[in-house]
């Protein structure tokens, strides 16, 4: 029999199955799809966010707050526009290398935990209990003793950083590889796979998704971690700014550093879904319906 | 419970292909005695198969008879509780598991794969180099239907193809022995019939020992040589079905063909 008759019997398939002549369409209307999926994901969270500045800024208005009480939206956005050069803009860039570096040596440190506990299940079954135990201790309050022992430079900040945001890393890689059907490792055992081949070519891939989503659980973490170290003692950064601008009663200032922070988490979330994206496409999950 | 029949009826041995055709070599599967069970569940029960080099048998029996156990245990997957297998000259698992390859149920690919690396898994275990593996799968492709289908990914495939891609992956584990468990079970009856028809004439293209588990009476007589029926709880050989057809044609001739309705007759009621 020859193939031609095959795929002619196929027929009653064809409308699952991609058409050549349409393939690059297909790719190209499922990118506007996705752009019109984003604006509707996200168009309805960016109208609450407007209504709430709109709110604040009539309530404090109406209420006649004081501006280092309560500064309104207007005196932040000047704060941020009067202290960016000055004061801001270097304060953002120690605290996002504490945030990127921190994140990173997390995201490393994760992943290599989550991959040897679950190449050696005794020494899962010891360490995992404590792993999670260990979560039980604030890292927050730790920041002290970091500053004592490693000084006011950045080295205590990106152990805070890096200890805060490890943990649903490690977490979620040991799910996404220990959740691999059991059908799959049976199929690669009887293709001649070793261990190995199975962590390699299964277990690992199929984990991605899983550690991306740790990765942007941890993403909203590290800033919070990186203001926590510089309010244990440092010179420099968006938590040493508010510091300083707390006695003196400079709240949009503040209100500025918080923003930028938001803003840096944010980005930092939009980074690690644009790297699963890139690393682990087949992860999509369905959000059309 | 209520099958007091069934189970009081003595089991029926499958010793192998009539005298007639008996080949003078060893066969190359014999699985002799085997019981396993699952906690208080008995599986399988004493099940005797014996099958020649490039032979195809099913292994025909309800949901639940331990068909894919016996697979398994064929496979050197698990273990059987009693009894003993020699499978092309390999008795523990672990040696019985270099010498056969399974294709599951569900195509089982791995949707990080195009349908071409997923086909080339086998060969990379092996430690071929991708490029390499990628190369020596890529004929099959062409040969089995699926040209131009390389490099697209699963879920980009309808479930016939994507069965298709699971059975070149199966043959490129370059094993003599292909288990097949319920090879289209997870696909529609449309489908099905064609997939039936498309590896009949794929196993004529690359001769192998073929043992598959079906539920299907018509898969069982189409596809095997011989149809070995497996009763349910405990699962035992109550009935061995020469099928070896003198029909050629397309299928929906065979299914009607008074001698394909006999023998469908035959093993539909030792089903009972």
């Amino acid at each position: 029999m020859s193939t031609t008759d095959l795929e002619l019997a196929d027929a009653p398939d064809a409308d699952r199955e991609p058409d050549f002549s349409d393939f690059d369409d297909l790719v190209v209307k499922r990118r506007f799809a996705r752009l019109r999926r984003f604006g509707s994901n996200y168009g309805a969270a960016a109208g609450v966010v407007v209504l709430m500045v709109v709110a604040w800024q009539v309530i404090v208005h109406l209420a006649g707050l004081p501006e280092y009480l309560m500064p309104v939206p207007t005196e932040v956005a000047r704060s941020l526009g009067d202290d960016w050069s000055a004061i801001l803009a270097p304060a953002t860039l120690t605290t996002l290398k504490e945030v990127l570096i921190g994140f990173a040596i997390a995201t490393g440190v994760g992943v290599g935990i989550a991959v040897f506990l679950h190449l050696f299940g005794p020494l899962r079954r010891a360490l995992y209990p404590l792993l999670i135990a260990s979560q039980t201790v604030p890292v927050i309050v730790l920041a002290p003793i970091l500053v004592v022992l490693f000084g006011y430079g950045i080295v205590p900040k990106l152990v805070i950083v890096a200890l805060i945001c490890f943990f649903p890393i490690v977490v979620n890689g040991l799910d996404g590889m220990r959740s691999v059907d059991d059908d799959y490792i049976r199929m690669m055992r009887t293709l001649d796979a070793s261990r190995w081949a199975i962590f390699k070519r299964v277990e690992f891939p199929a984990a991605l998704p899983l550690i991306f989503s740790g990765m942007r659980i941890a993403a909203t973490f590290a800033s919070i971690g990186a203001v926590f170290g510089e309010w244990a003692g440092s010179n420099a950064g968006l938590g040493y700014v508010m510091l300083e601008a707390t006695p003196n009663l400079q709240t949009a200032r503040i209100f500025a550093a918080i923003f930028i922070l938001t803003v840096i988490s944010i980005v930092l979330f939009g980074a690690v879904s644009v790297a699963e994206h890139l690393i682990a496409p087949w992860s999509q999950r369905r959000t059309s319906r | 419970m209520t099958q007091t029949t069934g189970s009081a009826a003595p089991a029926v041995r499958d010793t192998g292909p009539p005298p007639s055709r008996t080949p003078l070599e060893a066969p190359q599967i014999t699985v002799r005695g085997v019981s396993k069970r699952f906690g208080g569940v008995v599986a399988l029960r004493g099940v005797d198969v014996t099958i020649q080099q490039h032979e195809k048998v099913a292994i025909l029996g309800p949901s639940g008879c331990g068909k894919s156990t016996l697979l398994q245990i064929v496979a050197g997957l698990l273990e059987p509780d009693a009894g003993s297998l020699n499978v092309a000259g390999a008795t523990s698992a672990k040696d019985r598991l270099a010498r056969c390859a399974m294709m599951p149920q569900r195509d089982l690919l791995l949707p990080w794969r195009t349908a071409l690396d997923n086909a080339s898994i086998a060969l990379e275990n092996r430690g071929l180099r991708r490029r390499e593996a990628r190369e020596r799968t890529r004929p099959l492709f062409e040969r089995f239907g699926l040209a131009k289908f390389e490099e697209l990914r699963p879920a980009q495939l309808s479930g016939g193809m994507r069965q298709r891609v699971s059975f070149i992956r199966t043959l490129m584990a370059e094993k003599d022995i292909l288990l097949l468990d319920e090879p289209f079970g997870a696909l529609d009856s449309i489908t099905r019939a064609q997939m039936q028809e498309w590896l009949l004439h794929a196993m004529e293209d690359v001769p192998r020992t073929v043992l598959l588990v079906t539920h299907d009476v018509e898969e069982a007589l189409l596809l095997a040589d011989r149809v070995v029926v497996l009763s349910a709880h405990p699962g035992r050989v109550v009935r061995v079905v020469d099928s070896r057809l003198s029909l050629s044609g397309p299928r929906r001739e065979i299914v009607t063909d008074p001698e394909f309705v006999k023998l469908r007759e035959l093993a539909l009621e030792a089903l009972e």
